[in-house]
């Protein structure tokens, strides 16, 4: 084992440790899951964590290779989710599930994917705080309009509308909701596991760290460091931003559609996609290290399961997880605690931190 | 043609308490360089304050009001000297900006813990009973929002314009370096900025839930982004921008819901937000600033 990771080049082993650690989380958690210590609240929050891990990563991906602050990356889930729990709700039990299940995923990523694209085009016109409030803009546009999207099916085929039911003009006895307004979707088979949920976790993982060491990426990182520079030696600029953008957009589809699979009733409410959960995937951007990947699936599970070990002090846990959260980024990032890490030998406990990231490319 | 107007005067009171708010986050950023995300939340804080003095302990509303602009300023005091401060020279600007969300979740958390997470009603501060000119009615509420606006805008501009404060408050917009060199604290001036805007946000809080009287921990949420988008909206940095990306907020929202669609009325606020940034990318009032190679 050593062997092989001292063979390897920095940038494979660190990626290798990335795999490795996710790896052996799940062998760890399924062998205590088959030995039944597990609780079944834990049990019940591998899929979300799986979730949130790959928005972590694919968010890290603008916030912290890109160096563009994005707010409404919910929006992108909450478009994955719906654009593959429609599809599952549409097919019924006309295809394997599992089948059906896959390629509901892809549908997620895809429709998240071209939204990205299309979102994209106007966003990179601007930069810094500009772009980050218009990403906002933009996730609280798709919640709201999911919130309001009324789809039904008859006879006749799919009926669509943006105010009502009744406005549709379906077949009230014969057509079957889809979509319906504020209550969403209901009735989606539970079709994701742990197993899929690590496995899409990997594949993000993969495309993002293949990605990031690719020519494409150190061209996206150019961007990131110096626009500027990078415009001169020829990177076009919207290009690299647009692809780093789209990519993020499609992984993060991929998690609405394991998101949407693991409720049985998927509504577009302000505490599933609204800009709190956007907030939420910056938050563990940028306590993981802002541009690590491996830190930030870190974040994402501690962050996740402070709140839930926090449960026994019901009342005072979102309290002191507010607490926690301040008290870790000042302890971080503080010039005053830095210094004091640093004189006293303490750097290995420091989060990685990279001078140039998430400056707006500045 | 009478609804029209009613539903533009509607606007209007929304948007004058948008404008409030809109300018705390626009002195912070154009100071302090953060979004300062808590800034909602301390609405909340304010229009708690003034719901306990009034409603539960009965003083007169006059010192209910003075109670939360004292409570909000010494709250926005204390935020930017133990959680901002310590992070003013970061590597990243985006550690102050979660920490202000750490802050945002502080303020609601302690809320729900101290007031329960049910909704309260406000009983309104405005003793003015509801105006009838012609046709329109004007509810007593609606024309002390938009008096206590304009009169704030006012001050505020005479403050930075005239006053050393305040044009210590422009050199550190300008440049930090530069005005600490020339003799000023950025340390005060920026705790200053933060008084200022956080005692505004007090006011708005009252007013805000005179107007709609519904109070509970996440009270200051949406109106706190809403304003923000504000801020954006007449390029934020710029206190005349705030107040009128305000006003163009609130009743481009209230003539959304009216005409168009009571659901989308908040996804009809941003599409409009979106255009405005592409036309003009740095907002309404906005300075473009050059970028040297």
């Amino acid at each position: 084992m050593k062997k092989i990771l001292s063979q390897m080049d920095q940038t494979s082993r660190n990626d290798f440790i990335t795999y490795g650690m996710v790896i052996g989380a799940f062998a760890v958690i399924s062998i205590l899951q088959a030995l039944g210590i597990l609780s079944s609240q834990i049990g019940g929050l591998l899929v979300p964590l799986c979730v949130y891990s790959i928005m972590a990563v694919s968010l890290n991906l603008v916030v912290g290779i890109l160096g563009e602050l994005s707010i409404g990356h919910a929006g992108f889930m909450c478009l994955g989710a719906f654009a593959s729990a429609f599809f599952t709700k549409c097919v019924g039990d006309g295809m394997p599930s599992m089948l059906r299940f896959v390629i509901a995923i892809l549908i997620g990523g895809l429709i998240a994917g071209v939204f990205g694209f299309l979102i994209g085009i106007p966003v990179f016109r601007l930069n810094g705080d500009y772009l980050a409030i218009v990403t906002l803009a933009f996730g609280e546009i798709i919640k709201n309009v999911m919130n309001s999207l009324y789809v039904g099916r008859d006879a006749n085929g799919f009926h669509f509308s943006l105010s009502s039911a009744n406005d549709m003009g379906m077949d009230a006895l014969n057509g079957e909701m889809l979509i319906n307004g504020p209550q969403g979707i209901t009735g989606t088979p539970r079709n994701s596991t742990f197993l899929i949920g690590i496995l899409i976790l990997l594949l993000s993982l993969f495309v993002i760290l293949n990605l990031i060491h690719s020519r494409q990426g150190r061209a996206i990182m150019s961007v990131r460091d110096n626009h500027i520079a990078a415009e001169s030696v020829g990177i076009n600029i919207t290009k690299y931003k647009l692809m780093a953008f789209t990519v993020s957009a499609v992984i993060a589809g991929f998690a609405g559609a394991l998101y949407a699979h693991n409720l049985s009733s998927l509504a577009a409410t302000s505490a599933r996609f609204g800009y709190n959960m956007s907030i939420m995937f910056l938050v563990f951007v940028v306590l993981g290290g802002i541009g690590s990947s491996r830190g930030a699936i870190i974040a994402a599970v501690v962050l996740t399961l402070i709140p839930e070990l926090l449960r026994p002090i019901a009342s005072f846990r979102m309290l002191l997880y507010s607490i926690i959260l301040i008290v870790m980024m000042i302890v971080n990032w503080s010039p005053a605690s830095r210094a004091f890490m640093e004189k006293h030998k303490l750097n290995r406990f420091l989060f990685k931190f990279k001078k140039s990231a998430g400056k707006g490319g500045k | 043609m009478v609804s029209f107007i009613t539903n533009l005067i509607n606007g209007l009171s929304l948007g004058s308490i948008y404008a409030i708010i809109a300018i705390g986050y626009t002195m912070v950023y154009g100071i302090a360089k953060m979004l300062n995300f808590a800034h909602g939340d301390v609405i909340m804080v304010g229009a708690f304050a003034a719901y306990t003095i009034i409603s539960t302990m009965g003083l007169p509303t006059p010192v209910g009001i003075l109670a939360a602009i004292v409570c909000c300023t010494l709250l926005g005091i204390a935020i930017e000297k133990i959680a901002y401060r310590p992070l003013r020279n970061a590597g990243s600007p985006l550690a102050v900006l979660i920490t202000a969300i750490g802050v945002s979740y502080f303020l609601q958390n302690g809320a729900m813990l101290i007031f329960g997470s049910d909704t309260k009603m406000f009983s309104s501060v405005v003793p003015l009973q509801t105006l009838s000119v012609g046709p329109f009615l004007i509810p007593g509420t609606t024309i002390v929002s938009i008096l206590t606006s304009v009169i704030l805008v006012s001050v505020l501009q005479i403050f930075i314009n005239k006053t050393r404060p305040g044009q210590a408050m422009l050199a550190c917009a300008q440049d930090r370096a530069a005005a600490s060199l020339m003799g000023i604290s950025v340390n005060n001036t920026i705790t200053l900025t933060f008084a200022i805007g956080s005692a505004m946000a007090a006011v708005a809080g009252v007013l805000l839930c005179s107007a709609y009287p519904a109070l509970s921990p996440t009270t200051g949420a949406m109106p706190g982004i809403k304003a923000f988008v504000a801020a954006v909206f007449g390029g934020i940095g710029s206190v005349p921008g705030a107040m009128v990306g305000g006003l163009l907020l609130g009743v481009i929202e209230i003539l959304s819901r009216a005409y168009i669609s009571t659901q989308l009325s908040d996804a009809i606020v941003f599409a409009v937000l979106i255009v405005v940034l592409l036309v003009k990318p740095t907002g309404l009032f906005g300075k473009v600033i050059q970028e040297k190679v």
